[in-house]
């Protein structure tokens, strides 16, 4: 598809790991407003694709621009300032931290008590706005927990209640929740999230469902990584499956699961993530 | 260049390779065992001490011929290696990482402080009768002693390849280095291979002390950490848990060192070391002979935070009990006081590294470093005329300066490496103060420094540096947690958790933790400064490793992270040896054991992490 008009342009997107190539030469246009999901077999380089964009891993070959803007290779915080924000597979909540703390460093690239331009005095004025809290620092940070509490609220009673809890006490599924409020509290441009529902029963599948499905709803830009298929070929506007490292198929939901290349893929490997035999799943969807 | 080319570079390069390898012979034991158990042994260079002192006692006391005390040595060094990993490793299999770290600090002091108890604190001989051989070489000579040296160090390699590759128990050791899984599967428990190695190490660690005390016929009870530090230091130019690259390192770290010597003078001989553990821990923190790595190093936790709730103490309490603390001089008994001032000066170091070790979680092993800044920044600023009071703000601003700009190297080191890191800059701070002689008068130290005063208003008797100390603790302890309760208290904690998701939320870690070592260092540069004008003469010992382990210490009894925490057990600690002065003489013993038992029985301190 054509690259103007895209949020977020990948071309060329190449990751070796020693002998093994796990991204190799993988483009990836979203436009705004647009939900994008990812699929294919475990190890298809999926995870790393996304934490190369994301900036968690630097890529060999490649260019990501945001907008028209470079932010290939820039550290993690930076492109968190550009507005991309991502969960990760396996769950990193800060465990000894808050349900509220961990969605308040969300916040953190919004933060103006941190975010002071004065040259070389910058560090001493930050320390001295902690310090001293003056009214608008205050009424900054008042202001953050309300819309932390509103975030978190998005999930029903489920984080609520724990709000005051350090996330290690929490359930899996809460944690992978307190994952995404965190996300959605740095209003990003781009969501991404890589199997938000790994781990959960069918019900607290079907529900996070419907809260990404809400989320596309209010127009965010979304990228999903997701093994359940059926999920994903009700949300996707558009799928990519990957397979070894490149790009094996791209297109409508319906393009995708008649697509027999996708479906030999699935076939060919014996092990596919998450509970649903994705396989199965796929060519029933196809009937 | 006439002058260069006419030094004795032949005897230069020998004595080069003879201490070299005795650096190999301690280093191969470090590689083991952090091959295996992924740990750094602090108690490495007490090995070595204990092997020299044994050593002595067979050759000097009971006049055994040298093979037979290499043998006793050998033997005797491997039983304590695997005492080590029986008492004090083994029982902390589920703690932390770096829990078994800090413990070996502790096995480290105990062994000193037991050789102290035995043999006393000064050196002693050590005469070996050798063949009285020289055969020259060129312009050079090598001796018998350096003969012995290297060819006990050659058997030793020899006998360790053998084990190593020849034997069940020495496959499952190289397994279980590569990989924890597949050694499980050889059927070999993890414990006997824990134990051997450590045992093995011990060996090699002892002959070394024995070696070097015939070398330098002496042998020194205080020689522990400056060897397992160079030690450290051959195994981070090697590879970690490298065995044959830890002989390469330290036969290149004796060679960097014996012609650094050459060309600067002997002064400088440790910063070499630690000059060449930065750069590779900068530059190549995976050795100088590893191959470009495929796969990113597994991320080490170095945190110690254990999913415990802090004690919450109401504030009347904490009000009470300043009150108290505050009344300590209405005992009437100065030298109560005089103590009580001390532990609190320990306190401001306490909270200062509670805040790096615990809130942000980079566990520091050189903090004595800031308050040697502080200490060096008033006295001379002070010395030059400046009033007291101005002396110290600006002394604590030039310390959380440096505090920040120094470490800043350590900032993207983690786990084990930022222990090693700090120690190294803690190092090279007291060895620049000792070799920047126009400025610090070096070995002298400074003395004359004025007392204590405030704008005119003296502050130097018993009572009133007291109260003023305390003042000083009760006014930082009230900041420190204001700041803990704001948004940088919350970024310190994410960086703690998980550095990557924190810079994946938009956390700049490296500005955070340097602004976390700038208010440290403020804090520590003020307990520093005042100390010395408490003194009235430092030098560069005056804040050493000691202090830093014992402030690391107070930091874990109190809660890493925990304000209160640490001043309450700075007040134990500092406080309690003091105040049974039976405990003072072995205060070593008493603070290794502390920090032994409580990593093992209560690792979330006394009022709980925070
Ligand atoms: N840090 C790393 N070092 C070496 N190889 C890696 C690393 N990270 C990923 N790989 C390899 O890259 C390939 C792609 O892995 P990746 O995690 O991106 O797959 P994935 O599509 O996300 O799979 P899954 O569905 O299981 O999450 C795999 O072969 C994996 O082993
Ligand atoms: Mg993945």
């Amino acid at each position: 598809m054509a690259t103007e008009g895209a949020l977020l342009s990948a071309t060329g997107i190449t990751r070796r790991f020693g002998g093994i190539t796990a991204v190799d030469g993988v483009d990836l246009h979203v436009r705004e407003g647009e939900f994008l999901s990812v699929i294919g077999p475990n190890g298809a380089g999926k995870t790393t694709l996304f934490n190369l964009i994301s900036g968690q891993d630097r890529m060999d070959a490649g260019r990501v621009t945001l907008e028209g803007r470079d932010i290939t290779n820039l550290t993690p915080h930076r492109i968190a300032e550009n507005g991309i924000a991502r969960t990760f597979q396996h769950g990193r909540v800060f465990g000894n931290l808050t349900v509220m703390d961990n969605v308040l460093i969300g916040c953190h690239t919004r933060l103006r008590a941190a975010r002071s331009r004065v040259p070389v005095l910058a560090p001493v004025i930050e320390i001295l706005r902690a310090l001293i809290r003056p009214a608008p620092v205050r009424a900054e940070d008042a202001a953050m927990r309300a819309e932390a509490r509103d975030i978190i609220a998005t999930f029903g009673d489920r984080l609520t209640p724990r709000i005051d809890q350090p996330t290690y006490s929490l359930s899996y599924a809460n944690r992978r929740r307190v994952e995404i409020a965190r996300a959605l509290a740095l209003h990003p441009r781009i969501l991404i999230l890589d199997e938000p529902t790994a781990g959960m029963n069918e019900s607290e599948t079907a529900e996070m469902q419907q809260i990404i499905g809400d989320l596309k709803a209010q127009g965010r830009t979304i990228l999903l990584i997701e093994h359940k298929l059926n999920m994903v070929m009700q949300l996707s506007d558009r799928i990519m499956a990957m397979d070894n490292g490149k790009v094996i198929a791209e297109g409508t939901p319906a393009q995708v699961r008649n697509d027999p290349r996708v479906i030999e893929a699935y076939l060919g490997h014996s092990s596919i993530g998450g509970t649903a035999p994705a396989a199965k799943s796929l060519t029933e969807g196809a009937q | 260049m006439e002058s260069l080319l006419s030094l004795p570079w032949f005897d230069f390069t020998i004595s080069g390779v003879v201490i070299g390898s005795i650096y190999a012979l301690m280093a191969v034991g470090l590689a083991l065992i952090f091959g295996v158990a992924n740990l750094i042994n602090f108690a490495h260079g007490s090995v070595f001490t204990v092997g020299s002192y044994i050593g002595w006692t067979c050759a000097v006391a009971l006049g055994l011929p040298l093979w037979a005390t290499v043998l006793v040595v050998a033997a005797a060094g491997g039983i304590v290696g695997a005492l080590i990993e029986l008492l004090a490793i083994r029982p902390l299999n589920h703690q932390s990482r770096i829990a078994p770290l800090l413990a070996t600090i502790g096995v480290g002091l105990i062994l000193d402080q037991i050789v102290h108890i035995i043999f006393g604190a000064n050196p002693r001989a050590l005469p070996v009768s050798l063949p009285n051989l020289r055969f020259s070489i060129g312009s050079g000579t090598i001796g018998a002693i350096d003969i012995t040296i290297f060819v006990t160090g050659v058997i030793s390699a020899l006998a360790l390849y053998l084990f190593l590759f020849h034997s069940k128990l020495g496959m499952a050791v190289r397994a279980t280095a590569q990989d924890g899984d597949a050694a499980r599967q050889m059927g070999v428990g993890i414990n006997a291979i824990n134990m051997t190695v450590f045992g093995i190490a011990g060996a090699l660690g002892a002959i070394a002390g024995l070696l070097v005390g015939i070398y330098y016929n002496s042998i020194d009870p205080n020689a522990s950490f400056e060897i397992m530090l160079k030690g450290m230091v051959a195994i981070v130019i090697g590879g970690m848990s490298n065995v044959p690259g830890a002989i390469g390192g330290g036969l290149i770290l004796g060679l960097i060192e014996s012609y650094g010597i050459a060309l600067f003078g002997a002064s400088y001989r440790d910063l070499f070391a630690f000059a060449v553990l930065l750069l590779m821990l900068l530059l190549r923190p995976n050795g100088l002979f590893a191959r470009a790595h495929a796969r990113e190093a597994e991320p080490m936790t170095g945190t110690f935070v254990t999913r415990a709730k802090p004690v919450r103490i109401p504030a009347w309490a904490l009000v009470a009990g300043a009150v108290l603390i505050a009344l300590v001089p209405a005992l009437g008994q100065p030298y109560l006081t005089q103590v009580m001032t001390n532990a609190l000066l320990y306190a401001l170091a306490a909270m200062s590294l509670t805040l790096v070790a615990g809130t942000l979680g980079l566990i520091s092993i050189g903090h004595a470093a800031l308050l040697a800044v502080g200490a060096y920044a008033s006295a001379l600023l002070t010395m030059a005329g400046l009033p007291v009071a101005l002396g110290l703000v600006l002394a604590a601003a030039i310390t959380a300066v440096l505090g920040a700009a120094l470490t800043y190297p350590a900032f993207r080191l983690r786990g084990h490496y930022v222990a090693i890191g700090t120690l190294a800059i803690g190092e090279i701070v007291a060895l620049v103060i000792l070799n920047w002689t126009s400025l610090t008068h070096g070995s002298m130290g400074l003395y004359g420094i004025p007392p204590l005063e405030l704008f005119g208003i003296p502050l130097f008797s018993t009572n009133a540096s007291y109260w003023f100390v305390l003042a000083l603790v009760i006014v930082f302890a009230l900041l420190q947690m204001r700041l803990l309760s704001s948004h940088l208290g919350r970024t310190w904690r994410a960086i703690r958790e998980d550095t990557i998701a924190a810079e994946t939320y938009g956390v700049a870690s490296n500005y955070y933790k340097g602004l976390a070592f700038g208010f440290a260092g403020f804090v520590a540069g003020i307990s520093g400064a005042v100390s010395a004008h408490q003194f009235s003469y430092i030098n560069y010992d005056t804040f050493n490793l000691l202090t830093s382990v014992l402030i690391l210490t107070i930091v874990i009894l109190g809660g890493l992270g925990n304000v209160t925490g640490a001043i309450v057990a700075a007040i134990i600690v500092a406080g309690l040896p003091e105040v049974f002065r039976t405990l003072a003489e072995y205060r070593m013993l008493f603070y290794g054991m502390a920090l032994l038992l409580l990593i093992r029985f209560r690792p979330q301190g006394l009022m709980g992490s925070d």
